[in-house]
């Protein structure tokens, strides 16, 4: 490749498609994830990886591609608020998959939630199986 | 270059979207659903943000950041007030 063709300009753009294409195939593999994990929380570890890696490539992308200053801080700004509202529902999804008892005991290595859900129930009498609509802060 | 980065998007894409409606249309519990129409909706963020990126424009960014929303909005609400309709096997 001549250093003609071979600019800036052709550099930003294969940065830019490698960018993309990464970015696509973590979505690939988030289906191939959620087709193939046994249980509830398996197939959340799997589902992050286009909610968070594979917006930042593909924002990043766009703005390489763009070729322009002021775009940056608005992607950023969409990237971080993808960042501040994915933990919040992964937590919410696996506090009710753990409270309505979908997961496999038997895959986990290590359930620290057990001890304090037992005491809890054991103090006070109360039947565990509401799916987390209480209010009390556990 | 683009066009072809284009093409194996869209392929990888439509491939993605597919395991994620059969994981939705499959899933044996509620929360497999609700997860499964969060990682369609993070593919559908990722179809315009290509779609911007090849294009050169920005009309979608907007439209990305709601998707995002919707899909927060979506699954915490879901998450708040599943309940297990399942046959207790243990006896509570």
């Amino acid at each position: 490749m001549d250093p003609e063709t071979f600019s800036g300009d052709t550099v930003i753009d294969a940065v830019s498609a490698v960018f993309m294409v990464v970015g696509a195939l973590m979505s690939l593999a988030a289906a191939v994830g959620l087709l193939r994990f046994p249980d509830l929380m398996t197939r959340m570890h799997a589902a992050t990886k286009p909610q968070v890696l594979g917006l930042f490539l593909l924002l990043f992308a766009l703005g390489l591609q763009m070729r322009t200053w002021w775009v940056w801080p608005v992607l950023v700004v969409a990237w971080i608020f993808q960042l501040l509202t994915v933990p919040v529902s992964a937590h919410m999804v696996g506090r009710a998959g753990y409270r309505t008892k979908h997961l496999h005991p038997e895959l986990l290595s290590a359930d620290e939630l057990e001890a304090v859900v037992q005491q809890a129930a054991g103090k006070s009498g109360f039947s565990d199986d509401d799916g987390g609509a209480t209010t009390d802060g556990r | 270059m683009m066009q072809l980065v284009l093409t194996v998007t869209a392929v990888v894409l439509s491939l993605a979207a597919g395991g994620a409606i059969i994981r939705i249309a499959r899933g044996p519990s509620l929360l497999d659903r609700v997860l499964a129409s969060d990682v369609l909706l993070a593919i559908v963020g990722a179809a315009l943000c290509i779609d911007m990126a090849v294009n050169r424009h920005l009309n979608n960014l907007m439209l990305l950041v709601a998707v995002s929303l919707i899909g927060f909005v979506g699954s915490v609400t879901v998450a708040r007030f599943v309940a297990d309709r399942r046959e207790k096997p243990r006896g509570s």
